[in-house]
């Protein structure tokens, strides 16, 4: 499908049009960026770095019902996630896009999780491609993503000033841009060309890096090195390395029952930062102390899971260093990983 | 598909105490609510299933019951949490909710034509009664059964007039223990590692299956080693808390492993340079 592009001055008439659907997009809370539904395309704030807590809880929810019950009644009310409507994430990053789809092989390795697959059908991922990096601890092509990668997404959009260029990716990003072809024109031949230099400047403004090489290896050789204990030193166990991660997807199931017997079974984002998340009934802890914690958190991402899945469980969106109360950050514990022996 | 978050609905055909005591143990006999759920049910010995009511929760247990028993399923459950409270104070003609079966088995098949040795602490016993159960129920593809368990006092013994009949009826050889001497115990006395080497089986053709708490596993796969088996000829399950029980929620894992899928079964040569799978 041939590209297009999407002058500024028709950006809200487009995203009038998504209205439709159930649109998500960047908006402004208070004093962060935010992903939430727009009703009124003002809502939309497209000019910014990136969002605090990442699109994922669009398809991965911090609370969803599994199912409802009422007491006395053994009849499960399976919750139905077709009813939330077919969405469309407007202006994602491209990590944040990245960090689905290595999402999806765990939710749909072996059994296939129902809720999460059904709202990744029904979702259409619209990026936005970073012109500059959005933090100063981007990292991502250290992992093999890139500021204009397409990965995960249906549709990318690159701002080039008094418009965006719009290329569809898929059937489903394809489907999008017939939505909006009243709104699209036809971009110069030249176009191209000029988001691929503005690609190449953006990732060479990206200022951190670390060499991933061997690291997975590696990591469960240095089971009881001192390392541990240093890097988890200043932790305070809050989770928000994980919660603020897009490919943290560690959950707990929990039952609530409301009034008259009435209730739900629920899952919400967990922590393996939390102490009470490995705790057995018996008061036996295998991850005692947040050293054990931490190897974890690290060992997960950058051994277990390219292990299993064959891709590292870290987009380097940077999210866990810039929001570490305590200035933890995982690209020091990784060159201590490498440094180590 | 189904769901696999979905529950079935059992109901308790009996309910009765194993073990007294403040974390006593209580065994349900259960069948489906729904008969029909039977002919796409069908799970092997070692395997499991998240039981629960909702409104409380549910957690992981072992089917302590063979496949080879028909028309219902077994769960032996300590008292423990909010969870096995709950459970407990149900009774026969109740209902719970099971989901499963779920995790890998025994690897029964591969084990034709050896002998087997089941060594069991405890509640530890319950993912080995189902083995002892199939071999039993399958007797002729086996070589010689030898079981032995033991637990803190006589009264803590799981299964007991099971390990009577089981030894009158020349299907197995059994050995039990207590920790400590009690008038009129017949039996052994001392912990099941030192059991172990005093019925000293052979390694030769053989496999040893041992469960129970984790200081015991710990001294009888040393004493294993000692007896000459080798890593590949020795199982064990690992148990931690689980929350989806499908390899999703993420806290069950031993390093690379989930216990929920990869396991709960495992062999000692699968796990033993994975530090955490003895945290």
């Amino acid at each position: 499908m041939a590209v297009k592009k999407l002058n500024k001055d028709k950006e809200k008439e487009a995203l009038q049009e998504l209205t439709k659907f159930r649109l998500i997009a960047p908006a402004k809370s208070d004093e962060v960026v935010i992903f939430k539904q727009i009703t009124d395309p003002g809502e939309a704030f497209l000019e910014y770095g990136n969002s605090t807590v990442p699109p994922k809880k669009v398809v991965f929810p911090q609370t969803e019902t599994l199912f409802r019950f009422q007491r006395g009644n053994p009849e499960l009310r399976e919750k139905n996630v077709e009813e939330e409507g077919t969405t469309v994430i407007f202006g994602l990053r491209p990590c944040d896009a990245r960090a689905m789809s290595i999402v999806d092989r765990l939710f749909s390795w072996d059994y296939e999780d129902p809720y999460y697959l059904k709202r990744r059908e029904l979702t259409t991922l619209v990026g936005l491609a970073c012109v500059e990096p959005p933090s100063i601890n981007c990292f991502c092509t250290s992992l093999g993503g890139s500021p204009f990668g397409t990965e995960g997404l249906d549709m990318l959009l690159a701002d080039m000033g008094d418009h965006y260029l719009v290329r569809a990716l898929t059937e489903k990003g394809e489907k999008l841009q017939e939505t909006l072809s009243a709104h699209l024109e036809d971009a110069p031949a030249e176009e191209e060309k000029k988001a691929e230099e503005m690609a190449a400047r953006a990732e060479g403004k990206i200022a951190r890096s670390i060499n991933t090489e061997g690291i997975p290896e590696k990591l469960p050789t240095l089971w009881e090195h001192e390392l541990w204990k240093k890097v988890s030193a200043a932790c305070l166990g809050c989770g928000i390395c994980t919660y603020l991660c897009p490919t943290c997807h560690c959950f707990d199931i929990q039952d609530e029952v409301e009034e008259m017997g009435e209730g739900r079974r629920a899952r919400m984002w967990d922590s393996c930062m939390f102490s009470e998340y490995t705790l057995h009934a018996s008061g036996h802890n295998p991850r005692p102390t947040r050293r054990e914690r931490t190897r974890n958190r690290i060992s997960h991402k950058y051994s277990y899971y390219p292990k299993r899945f064959e891709v590292i469980a870290c987009v380097g969106c940077g999210r866990c260093i810039n929001l570490c109360p305590v200035n933890i950050d995982i690209l020091e514990i990784l060159e201590q990983v490498v440094d180590a022996s | 598909m189904k769901n696999p978050y979905i529950p079935y609905e059992v109901k308790i055909l009996e309910a009765r105490y194993e073990t007294p005591g403040d974390r006593c143990i209580k065994t349900f006999k259960v069948t489906f609510a729904d008969e029909k759920v039977w002919d796409t049910w069908s799970h092997l010995p070692g395997q499991c299933a998240m039981v629960g009511i909702p409104g409380v929760g549910e957690s992981m247990f072992c089917i302590s019951s063979s496949p080879t028993e028909k028309g219902y399923l077994r769960f032996s459950i300590m008292k423990m949490g909010k969870n096995t409270t709950a459970l407990h104070e149900l009774e026969a003609g109740d209902s719970f909710y099971v989901r499963g079966p779920l995790g890998n088995n025994f690897p029964l098949e591969e084990w034709k034509g050896k002998n087997v040795i089941t060594i069991g602490g405890g509640i530890g016993q319950a993912p080995l009664r189902p083995v002892i159960q199939w071999i039993r129920d399958n007797r002729d593809d086996y070589g010689e059964l030898t079981v032995i368990y033991g637990a803190r006092t006589s009264a803590d013994h799981c299964f007991k007039d099971e390990f009577e009949e089981l030894n009158s009826c020349g299907d197995a050889c059994c050995h039990l223990a207590i920790d400590v001497e009690e008038e009129g115990w017949p039996h052994f006395v001392g912990f099941v590692p030192q059991l172990l080497m005093e019925v000293s089986p052979s390694p030769e053709n053989a496999i040893a299956v041992t469960c129970g708490p984790p200081i015991m596993i710990k001294f009888v796969l040393q004493n294993l080693e000692k007896l000459g088996f080798t890593p590949d000829q020795v199982y064990t399950t690992l148990e931690n808390r689980m929350k989806c029980g499908i390899g999703k929620c993420g806290r069950c894992n031993v390093g690379h492993l989930y216990v929920c899928k990869d396991g709960p079964v495992f062999s000692y040569a699968q796990i033993k340079d994975i530090p955490e799978a003895f945290a």
